[in-house]
């Protein structure tokens, strides 16, 4: 088994707001990012998967293959997206760092021929990011 | 749904890489550089990861602003522009960025409770950096 890493990079605006709460409660659990007029990121993805090598092409999985895939999946959805407004998924979960690497599992799960998804890494910025294995 | 979030922290210190069971000579020897008797110092960046359950109301594994403070107090406020040889966690150890390592996660465990410390990532440099993994079976009294 061995491992192979692609990256890509999305920006997009998000805040951190739950309805049931005050706009006090609200500023005091999320800070900030609870301002109601948004802010963004350069976000950086790294894409993580596993598979044997192919005795033939060498590959574990054609790289392009995986652009293509995250590029299709992620990338053209999230870009220059507001994330609580035009993404599907954080219509009902935070647009917290770990709720956009799980997303993002979701979306590629199984759809990477040829090799099983390791991990998904997430970047909000240089200094913070989340990890998902695909744990429950 | 297990997720882990690692957020990276900047400290500034000196060190010098001595051993005082050795000579001199065997000093310069295995430490090379790093035995300069007036010491040299380093931008540290030290990687906390913790993992634990995502909350289904917050979207986060634990709240930022409290682990950022805990690192602030028990970390930064701790060693930056420090001279790690006069901490008194280090009289009798030499302070490699090892034994840096593994103070620093001994500090956090024992300072932060509301997610498990998964691991502590320590750059010296660019091209050097360490990593202590939480030994297996530690800290899962924190996710109880």
């Amino acid at each position: 088994m061995i491992l192979l890493t692609r990256k890509a990079e999305f920006s997009a605006s998000h805040y951190y707001w739950n309805d049931a709460w005050s706009a006090e409660e609200n500023a005091r659990a999320f800070g900030k990012c609870s301002n109601r007029n948004g802010h963004g990121h350069n976000y950086t993805l790294v894409v993580t998967v596993a598979g044997e090598i192919d005795p033939e092409t060498g590959f574990v999985v054609d790289l392009k293959q995986l652009k293509d895939v995250v590029e299709r999946e992620v990338i053209s959805a999230y870009d220059h997206r507001h994330l609580n407004l035009e993404v599907p998924e954080f219509a009902s979960a935070m647009p917290t760092t770990e709720n956009i690497a799980i997303a993002i599992w979701k979306r590629l799960d199984s759809k990477i021929a040829g090799a099983r998804l390791h991990r998904v890494r997430v970047y909000e910025m240089q200094d913070l990011f989340a990890d998902y294995y695909g744990e429950p | 749904m297990r997720a882990y979030l690692g957020r990276r922290y900047h400290l500034s210190a000196s060190h010098r890489l001595h051993c005082a069971g050795l000579t001199e000579d065997e000093n310069r020897t295995v430490y090379g550089k790093c035995n300069n008797p007036h010491g040299h110092g380093h931008n540290y960046v030290v990687e906390v990861m913790v993992g634990g359950n995502v909350d289904p109301v917050t979207g986060m594994v634990c709240d930022l602003a409290q682990l950022d403070s805990c690192v602030q107090r028990e970390i930064v406020d701790r060693f930056d522009h420090t001279n790690l040889n006069l901490y008194p966690g280090f009289s009798g150890h030499v302070p490699t960025t090892e034994n840096f390592n593994v103070e620093l996660y001994r500090l956090l465990t024992a300072a932060f409770t509301q997610a498990q410390i998964v691991s502590v990532r320590v750059e010296e440099t660019a091209k050097n950096s360490f990593e202590y993994p939480a030994p297996a079976g530690a800290g899962k009294a924190a996710l109880a």
